[in-house]
């Protein structure tokens, strides 16, 4: 009788974690700026052809690095390309950089370190050893390495990135999974006879979204540094086409006489970056249960 | 009233010689190699060496040999014999005399070190003899005409027989040389520090006490090293920045056109690759790319007027230069129309590049160029020794090539040209062009010689294993308080006569 | 106790892979040191000569054996560009990089710290977010970007600070730390912007305990609150943290040293990297490697011993 009753009442509905994660997120003023920032490259880099008023690729040599005008708003290049074009063009290459090797990370590296979690033993003695060497190695000399081996192309940049990333990832996952693994629920679950993978799907990997997420979104903020610096070394975007971090490096030689050649590409740069360490520390906060 | 006078005499009197502890600070483009005469290889190397090791001979803005060590020499009648007189009175760092058994020894060393890079430069010297205390003789196998150029650079730099003798393998951790100044100590790609050799043969030509070397690799930074007032001189200014110079009070530009050369390499039978490409199949196609380009544009955009096109292994202003093989005019109507006689369109190929800023902007800017006449030009980043690994196995189609320039023209094109030799990678085999070119070192006769380039160039331009592009000018920068600067076009830094008000 | 001997006995295989990989990524590389060191001249006597005296024609595995047998007696193998034993070199550049990383640390220690406190205790005010950005500036440029931008601002317009090079402390202690200042704030900058987070996390999550909690009921000054009580507790998993981030700076070190000119590990990796100097690389790496290791381990250690909650 007295439950009957009880369920009468309508009660507001409660929010799920994830809205209410959602709400947090949405109030902090700093992740929002970052993310409608993310959200404008991503639409410079998709309409790009539509967006860009000359082809990057397009040499003048009359128009060799002249200042910005009416007709080229943020100037020309040393070999008379349209900086404009060239910095919307670019931003498809400082994306993909971006997106690709921390695809890559998390593609490898979540798999890796929730095996190695989840069946310990010689497996994770193994996993976590090379993921300790791959981590005492300097992140820049890897991606150097291997750069160089797959040979200079933006391509082979996001995939030496992604590479020298992934044992962060690894790291991560199996943390996560060793802290959810002694769960009392997981015990409960295991006990009424679901399987391993029934676990791990349902319960294991839903926990480690959240830090996964996070860190994916402050990795892509150093992976796209990181195509920056490879392209001062030679290694990254192959000329002509056009990617930030090649043009900050061809406009470094021009900062006294072409001052806008590396202006634009390198406050695009922070611009995207930031953005991206932004929304990162706004998801944090907010998928942090221990913050309301 | 005269004791103020007294004391500023006094302190104009006194303070003259203090004022002469004077240190040049000299900035370097890159990070020199082991500082041995006979294992360096490199030509950031050779700047340093201009202080710490003089040779038996050296060249003068024209080119022209001067006595350094030797203060004079004479081929023997059948040209198979050098016979030089050593200067007298000149010493090593150590103490040690140099003479002619010095000079044996040293030509010895630069023949059968382990390692040695100057065996290929004294390859025709069978021997060494001494004639008397300060005069030598080099016995050669057939004429060699390059020989006295060759000891204009490190094949003639002396060092102390009893140091080299007594460090062995380790000499260059400590070089012992005879020149004006002596090695005190180096930080790895660090500073490298010289001092003041008190018994240098010519001291009253050299004005400072110390002297020192650093490696500042980018560009902006060594210049910007030089306007803050850490460097008193540095080479390799940007081109770009040349006109901001002119500007400034406080800083000096200087420039020469190099001996050495910028162009294209082409496999066109260095392996079968060669054969994969129309352009290293087809001679026609090669004209063709030729013709696409217009060397001046190159040069005005890609090196901002800082150079001087060229289509030989030696620059226009050059007395070696064939004028009968002038520079062939742009002309893509032409290009085009020998594509079509090829039966060939769409020709294209890979470009690889060094990734140097200026190998990236010659690069782009004759892709551009090319694709009006229809070429397909990729250009592809590799890191010099992956490309001198790609160059050596003959694994790729075309290059984008430096060289740092020899004296003597046969320094530019033997070792590049000449069938089977180490920096022909080009792969191009042609016995006339090898006899053309052997006939020109085994004759001391200039006219005899141009006579001989002038046929190789022609045949040179008819099969195109090289594009010759253009001359860089060696572009220095130094405070305006130092005068005397003798600019030189092998891009050395020659201390004689240098002063700092 | 245990934990620690676990610990040290996983040093070893660590390293071991380490080296197996850089050993084996560097086999990779196309070209190879001969080739690259015989200069312009390319002589076929030099280049057969180097081969030779680096084995470089014999099998990976046995050139791996070689080097590891030099490894145990002491001996790191030579710089083929330079030609000086490895273990010179690094002796000759570790004060210099380490006085680099120092300095960078202290930098990135008072910023990264100074605005953690400042985010934690002003949170989601506007002051909260100028910390926050201002922090961030650090990662969010290219080193070597902000390098050259410092350079031609504090040395040639303002001509405050050298441009570049490094001054041996004992030649002139002045000059030296001038040198420094400028890459060591380029250096510092971006590990200012994780100590940042890290801190600024902490001092939340203590802010927001009991024990601050007490402190502040029982009516202690705001001030006294977060510097004796909060900040305390929230430094320690930023100290440790802290220990491992060397990693990172060696990282930076790379461009850093290239950009000013400063003869550090980072620029001899470079060099050594595309020169293919493989014992160099290896060298070096394998010293980094390991003091990043035994720092993990210290910290661990630190992190064990002074939280009293994880000794229980």
């Amino acid at each position: 009788m007295a439950a009957m009753a009880f369920a009468d009442i309508a009660l507001p509905r409660e929010l799920s974690p994830g809205e209410r994660a959602l709400r947090r997120l949405l109030r902090r003023r700093g992740a929002m700026v970052g993310l409608a920032v993310v959200v404008f490259f991503v639409a410079l880099a998709i309409f790009a052809s539509w967006i860009a008023p000359y082809d990057p690729l397009a040499t003048s040599w009359s128009a060799v690095r002249k200042a910005p005008t009416a007709a080229h708003w943020f100037g020309t290049d040393e070999i008379g390309r349209d900086v404009l074009s060239r910095v919307i063009w670019g931003t498809r290459a400082s994306l993909l950089a971006g997106l690709v090797s921390v695809g890559i990370s998390l593609a490898i590296g979540v798999p890796v370190g929730l095996l190695a979690g989840y069946v310990g033993g010689w497996v994770d003695m193994l996993i976590s050893r090379i993921t300790d060497a791959m981590l005492a190695c300097p992140f820049l000399v890897l991606a150097i390495a291997l750069a160089a081996f797959l040979g200079p192309s933006l391509t082979n940049a996001m995939i030496a990135i992604g590479i020298a990333a992934t044992p962060a990832f690894v790291r991560l996952a199996r943390a996560q999974v060793l802290a959810v693994k002694v769960e009392d629920y997981i015990e409960a679950a295991r006990a009424v006879g679901n399987s391993d993978w029934r676990i791990a799907l349902r319960h294991v990997f839903p926990n480690i979204v959240a830090p996964v997420i996070v860190q994916a979104t402050l990795a892509i903020a150093a992976a796209v540094i990181a195509e920056a610096s490879l392209s001062f070394l030679g290694l990254g975007q192959q000329p002509p086409a056009p990617s930030w971090g090649s043009m900050l490096n061809t406009a470094k030689n021009y900062v006294e006489n072409a001052p806008w050649m590396a202006v634009w590409p390198g406050v695009s740069i922070f611009l995207l970056v930031l953005s991206f360490n932004l929304l990162g520390d706004g998801l944090r906060d907010a998928l942090d249960p221990r913050h309301t | 009233m005269l004791k103020p006078i007294a004391a500023a005499i006094a302190a104009a009197v006194l303070a003259t010689p203090l004022a002469g502890a004077q240190t040049l600070r000299i900035g370097l483009a890159e990070d020199p190699d082991v500082l041995d005469p006979t294992l360096a290889r490199t030509f950031v190397g050779r700047i340093v060496f201009a202080s710490l090791c003089d040779k038996l001979v050296d060249i003068d803005k024209d080119l022209k040999i001067v006595p350094q060590l030797a203060t004079s020499w004479e081929w023997s009648k059948d040209q198979k014999s050098l016979t030089m007189k050593i200067r007298q009175g000149v010493t090593f760092h150590d103490g040690e005399k140099l003479d002619a058994a010095a000079v044996k020894f040293n030509i010895e060393r630069h023949k059968t070190m382990q390692g040695s890079n100057r065996r290929g430069e004294l390859a025709p010297v069978t021997g060494v003899d001494v004639v008397d205390p300060y005069t030598v003789r080099l016995n050669l196998a057939a004429p060699f005409a390059p020989l006295v150029a060759q000891l204009a650079d490190r094949s003639g730099m002396m060092v102390s027989p009893k140091a080299a003798q007594a460090a062995g393998e380790k000499f260059s951790a400590h070089p012992v040389c005879a020149g004006p100044f002596k090695f005190v100590d180096r930080i790895a790609q660090g500073k490298i520090s010289l001092e003041r050799f008190s018994n240098y043969w010519n001291k009253g030509a050299i004005h400072f006490d110390k002297v020192t070397y650093e490696p500042v690799v980018d560009p902006t930074v060594r210049l910007a090293n030089l306007k803050s007032g850490q460097l008193d001189f540095i080479e390799r200014v940007n081109p770009s920045d040349m006109p901001a110079l002119k500007g400034d009070a406080k800083l000096k530009a200087a420039k020469i056109v190099e001996i050495g050369y910028q162009g294209i390499t082409i496999n066109i039978g260095k392996s079968e690759e060669s054969q994969k490409t129309a352009l290293g199949k087809d001679p026609r196609v090669r004209e063709a790319f030729e013709l696409s380009l217009d060397r001046d544009a190159i040069v005005q955009v890609a090196m901002d007027g800082e150079a001087v096109a060229g289509n030989q292994w030696v620059a226009p202003t050059n007395a070696w230069y064939a004028k009968s093989e002038p520079i062939p005019k742009r002309d893509v109507n032409r290009a085009k129309a020998l594509l079509r006689e090829a039966g060939v369109t769409n020709p294209s190929f890979t470009l690889l590049t060094p990734t140097t800023a200026d190998a990236q902007r010659v690069a782009q800017v004759v892709q551009s160029m090319a694709k009006d006449a229809g070429f397909d030009v990729k250009i592809q980043l590799t890191e010099f020794a992956t490309t001198l690994n790609l160059a050596d196995k003959g694994q790729y189609e075309a290059f984008v090539l430096a060289w740092s320039g020899r004296a003597d023209p046969d320094g530019n094109v033997y070792s590049h040209l000449v069938s089977k030799q180490p920096l022909n990678y080009a792969g191009y085999a042609n016995a006339e062009f090898d006899k053309t070119i052997t006939e020109s070192r085994e004759t001391n006769d200039a006219t005899q010689r141009a006579k001989l380039f002038e046929q190789a160039a022609k045949l040179e331009h008819r099969d195109r294993p090289i594009v010759y592009l253009y001359h860089r000018q060696w572009l220095w920068a130094h405070t305006s308080r130092l005068q005397g600067f003798r600019p030189i076009p092998d891009g050395m830094v020659r201390l004689q006569d240098l002063k700092l008000n | 106790m245990s934990f620690i001997l676990r610990r040290l006995g996983a040093i070893v295989p660590t390293l071991f892979f380490v080296s197996v990989m850089i050993f084996g990524l560097q086999q990779l590389l196309p070209g190879d040191p001969a080739i690259a060191m015989a200069g312009e001249e390319r002589d076929p006597n030099v280049v057969a000569y180097l081969r030779g005296k680096f084995h470089l024609d014999e099998p990976l595995p046995v050139r791996y054996g070689y080097w590891l047998k030099g490894v145990v007696q002491g001996d790191l193998g030579e710089s083929v560009r330079i030609q000086r034993p490895v273990t010179e070199l690094i002796l000759e550049k570790l004060p210099i990089t380490l006085e680099l990383a120092g300095i960078a640390m202290a930098i990135a220690l008072v910023i990264g710290i100074g605005a953690g406190i400042v985010s934690a205790v002003y949170k989601d005010t506007w002051i909260d977010y100028v910390a926050n950005v201002f922090a961030l500036w650090g990662l969010s440029t290219p080193n070597f970007w902000l390098g050259i931008l410092l350079i031609l601002l504090f040395a040639v317009k303002l001509g405050w600070l050298p441009a570049s090079g490094y001054v041996s402390p004992f030649e002139d202690l002045g000059e030296n730390l001038r040198s420094m200042i400028l890459p060591a704030f380029v250096l510092g900058n971006a590990l200012a912007a994780v100590l940042m987070r890290h801190t600024r996390s902490a001092m939340l999550q203590v802010l927001s305990s009991d024990y601050v909690r007490t402190a502040r009921a029982k009516g202690l000054d705001e001030r006294v609150v977060i510097l004796r009580h909060a900040l305390r507790n929230a430094l320690i998993p930023v100290v440790t943290l802290t220990a491992l981030q060397l990693g990172e700076l060696l990282s930076g070190a790379v461009l850093t040293e290239q950009v000013f000119s400063i003869p550090g590990f980072g620029k001899l990796i470079v060099d050594a990297v595309f020169n293919r100097d493989y014992s160099v690389v290896q060298g070096v790496v394998l010293f980094t490697a390991s003091a990043y290791i035994v720092l993990n381990l210290l910290a661990d250690v630190a992190y064990v011993l002074i939280n009293p909650r994880m000794r229980a």
